[in-house]
């Protein structure tokens, strides 16, 4: 206080100014390199090589910039399923074990559907992983809509619910008989979702995951019941008053949002694994409640969270192949990321000022 | 000597200069009152005061020393408390509890002896309180008592207090000023936002007048009469709206409520055995103390409250049952007693018109933007909303918002019109705005039903006059036979008319 020495404040701001979004994840970016770099050292690798292998090299080769594509599907798909239910105020954390219940249904219609053709089976599955998201989605979205039990926990609860019931099928019935692997069989190729360039893993998933995106953003912005989600979302009270259906709108948005969250699985087990398996999911249903906040629950900001996701996933995979260092530290990475993304986001809201 | 000097303040929202160049003088030991229309940067200026918004240029000083004041935090250091319409309280917390909040000495907070510390606090500053009384089983009035015990606490020194009458009761209102008038003479200095005039003379010492964020003067209350007043507000003379020509008998009955019971919240009987009938082109207006059953009557009409028993006829068709789209679709015009209540902040002015009647904006699904927009520009025009349509609802000032609320229904020319305190926060000008419109929907042949805590609106504007009291109308009496007197002692309960 004796000193006149200037001091730097945070000060909240209403309306954050455009420019900084695009600034967020490359600010992440270089933090997290700093807070990173200790360790990289440590399992003694080159911070900066390390990085170039992270996040260049992925787009340097055609295989590589495919592969960003790849494991941004299910990541697009989660996140809009996310959006739509936190849009309308339901905070759906369930998008993991809805993403499971699709992937069940289309790896029994995979296998079920072996003799039929491709034009029926493909949209069969897709149909069916939607309906089973959606049933999975039902009992807590009816629970909330009926009883006013809290969505937020029994979403929770009913993805450990999910992965036993994915791990009994799995250890019984749909044990591979050949291998004895807990994997179910392999499904008919008539179900697996067509490549999109040959030798690489892009598949039809990624069209149907653009095209959710695209239903997402005509829904939100050009509907009424988009409209009707919003102020349902942004207001109950007023919302009832105005005339509209609250428990509907919320119903619907529930169902909607586990719809997607099914064919994310679908896209998992037709487009990448042919199988059910255990660990068919890199906790894409909770990663997709971040791409969500980042993309602060518009299409086009979940469309760009997921691609920058995508990126960081590949180029993971790439670190630890070339500089052989271990895999954990693409994870810690991909972590502390996150984290440091999920920081600016907020404080996005705040400005330094000059005291 | 100034206890508090705001020199030259200027804030802008993007175009609009909410204060411009704005100076503002406090006197240690007086009640000086804030005075300007919806939207005339009031609580602007009282918030950049309380460290919720930075000035854009301009000095603060408080004792004659310039501080820097960047959050309420800040403020409250410098003795500056603020009590809000929006109460922050917690109500599950006791009062002793919620006045401590965040300024206990400890980690462990010792019940008994907060409880007796803040006792003793209200005790010294006359504040009727029961500092052991959960915050949830209070009423408005002894919550706002509650902020007020909160800031004193905090040693304030200065205390704005923005709109605090429009939630009060009469008896509650005459308590505050008890209140502020003791704390006057214990030297303090109090901030008084109001839009009642005849308050602003009881109450103050001096007046500051605002008018498109600009000062116009300030002035001592003993000196000035309420029409001056009113007069450097809007600029010009108003003149009070009121009731012309008499109603004709023969009018059929538009309303009918029959035998209407209602629950509260608590899920006791607040509504037994209502029975109004509105006829076409009248205004009837139901008179009563704040808490009476007002809340449930309006809310019942809305069609957001469930009705225990009874029947809602508009023109014969029975409406019990209906959901509130289904209100709005048989032609009855409704806004909310809160217009938060009413409205979602978030969205904007478009989308709030037109929220109520999505379905014809709507083709296959697809939301009519250039429709809505239309529609917007229009109704922000006949009703001189303050407001481009693109504007999120939180960012208008109470007057603005209940011109949208009101724009929303009239422009439908409903049969039945549900109005529960409609001019409550509003200017003169824009209150008058307001009963014009009343007057129009009645002279158009719409039944309008004015639920009011206002005697005097009540009087101006309704044919005919209903009283409530404690979830009973109590009589009905035509607006020629109904004295300020008559219709006191029905309030009171002290006399029935059935
Ligand atoms: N956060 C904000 N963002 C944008 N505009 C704002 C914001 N807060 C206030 N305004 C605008 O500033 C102007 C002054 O508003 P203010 O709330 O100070 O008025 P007021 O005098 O308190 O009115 P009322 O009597 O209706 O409460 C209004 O036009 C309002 O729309
Ligand atoms: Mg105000």
């Amino acid at each position: 206080m004796e000193t006149s020495r200037p001091r730097l404040r945070f000060v909240k701001t209403d309306n954050p100014p455009v420019w900084v979004r695009p600034l967020i994840p490359v600010l992440a970016l270089v933090v997290t390199f700093i807070l990173t770099s200790g360790l990289i050292i440590w399992a003694s690798a080159s911070p900066f090589e390390t990085y170039y292998h992270f996040l260049i090299s992925p787009l340097t080769t055609r295989v590589s910039a495919l592969e960003i594509l790849v494991k941004a599907t299910p990541l697009m798909l989660t996140g809009a399923a996310v959006t739509f239910a936190f849009a309308a105020g339901y905070y759906n954390i369930g998008a993991e074990g809805q993403l499971f219940a699709g992937a069940i249904a289309a790896a029994g219609l995979g296998v079920a559907m072996k003799e039929i053709p491709a034009v029926i089976t493909i949209p069969s599955i897709v149909i069916a992983g939607f309906a089973a998201g959606m049933a999975w989605a039902a009992i807590p979205a009816l629970l909330k809509v009926k009883l006013q039990v809290d969505e937020v926990v029994t979403t929770l609860l009913l993805n450990s619910v999910m992965g036993f019931i994915v791990s009994a099928l799995l250890n019984g019935p749909w044990r591979d008989p050949n291998s004895g692997w807990p994997q179910s069989p392999e499904i008919g190729a008539s179900a697996i979702f067509f490549k999109l360039i040959p030798r690489s893993r892009l598949n039809l998933g990624f069209v149907i995951g653009l095209l959710v995106i695209l239903v997402l953003w005509f829904v939100l912005t050009r509907t009424s019941f988009g409209l009707k989600m919003r102020a349902v979302g942004l207001g109950k009270p007023a919302a009832r008053f105005a005339g509209i259906h609250v428990g509907r709108t919320t119903l619907i948005a529930a169902l909607v949002s586990g719809g997607i969250a099914g064919i994310a699985g679908v896209a998992e087990v037709a487009g990448i694994q042919y199988h059910l398996i255990g660990d068919l999911s890199a906790g894409y249903g909770y990663t997709g409640i971040i791409i969500a906040t980042l993309g602060s629950l518009n299409a086009v900001g979940v469309f760009i969270a997921s691609l920058f996701f995508g990126l960081v996933d590949a180029g993971a995979q790439t670190v630890s192949r070339v500089l052989g260092v271990p895999v954990y530290l693409g994870e810690i990475t991909q972590a502390t990321m996150l984290l440091v993304a999920l920081g600016f986001f907020l404080l996005q809201r705040y400005r330094l000022r000059r005291m | 000597m100034y206890i508090v000097d705001m020199l030259g303040i200027t804030k802008t929202f993007g175009e609009l200069v909410a204060n411009d160049n704005v100076d503002f003088q406090l006197r240690k030991g007086e009640i000086h009152a804030l005075l300007g229309e919806n939207g005339a940067g009031k609580t602007t200026l009282m918030r950049i005061l309380y460290g919720l918004y930075r000035p854009d240029t301009g000095v603060i000083k408080v004792g004659e020393q310039p501080v820097e004041i960047h959050s309420p935090k800040d403020a409250i250091a410098n003795g500056i408390g603020m009590v809000t319409q929006h109460f922050a309280l917690v109500p599950p917390l006791s009062v002793a509890e919620n006045v401590v909040l965040g300024n206990t000495d400890g980690f462990v907070v010792n019940r008994a002896a907060i409880e007796e510390k803040v006792g003793a606090a209200a005790r010294r500053f006359g504040i009727e309180i029961d500092p052991k009384a959960l915050v949830r089983h209070l009423a408005v009035g002894q919550r706002q008592r509650v902020e007020i015990l909160k800031a004193l606490y905090r040693n304030a020194r200065v205390l704005i207090l923005d709109e605090p009458t429009a939630v009060l009761v009469p008896q509650e209102v005459d308590a505050l000023f008890e209140t502020l008038n003791r704390l006057k003479a214990d030297g303090l200095s109090v901030i008084f936002i109001s839009h009642k005039l005849h308050e602003v003379t009881q109450i103050t010492d001096r007046v500051t007048v605002l008018r498109d964020g600009k000062l116009i003067g300030t002035v001592d209350t003993s000196g000035i009469s309420q029409s001056q007043l009113a007069a450097m507000m809007v600029g010009r003379e108003t003149f009070g709206v009121t009731r012309k020509g008499e109603q004709h008998e023969q009018q059929p009955v538009t309303l009918r409520i029959q035998n209407l019971c209602a629950k509260n919240d608590q899920g006791m009987l607040a509504l037994t055995n209502i029975c109004i009938d509105v006829k076409a082109g009248e205004i009837l207006g139901i008179a009563g103390v704040g808490g009476n059953g007002q809340k449930e009557l309006a809310e019942t009409l809305c069609g957001v409250r469930d009705c225990a028993s009874g029947s809602i006829q508009l023109e014969g068709k029975e409406l019990i049952g209906k959901t509130p789209a289904g209100f709005t679709q048989a032609g009855v015009g409704r806004i909310p007693e809160d217009r938060h209540e009413g409205m979602v902040g978030d969205l904007t002015v478009t989308e709030n018109l037109a929220l109520e009647h999505l379905n014809e904006y709507t083709r296959s699904g697809v939301l009519d933007h250039k429709a809505t927009r239309r529609q917007a520009e229009e109704l922000i025009h006949q009703f001189q909303i303050k407001a481009r349509p693109n504007d999120p609802v939180r960012t208008l000032s109470g007057g603005n918002m209940q011109k949208v609320l009101l724009a929303r229904v009239l422009s439908r020319n409903p049969k039945a019109v549900i109005v529960p305190q409609p001019t409550r926060g509003l200017d003169v000008g824009a209150t008058d705005y307001v009963r014009q419109q009343l007057l129009e929907q009645r002279d158009r042949g719409a039944a309008v039903l004015l639920i009011s805590e206002d005697l005097d609106e009540i009087l101006a504007l309704s044919d005919r006059i209903a009283v409530i009291y404690e979830g009973e109308i109590v009589g009905i009496l035509p607006a020629a036979e109904a004295t300020p007197e008559r219709l006191g002692l029905l309030m009171s309960g002290a006399i029935k008319e059935h």
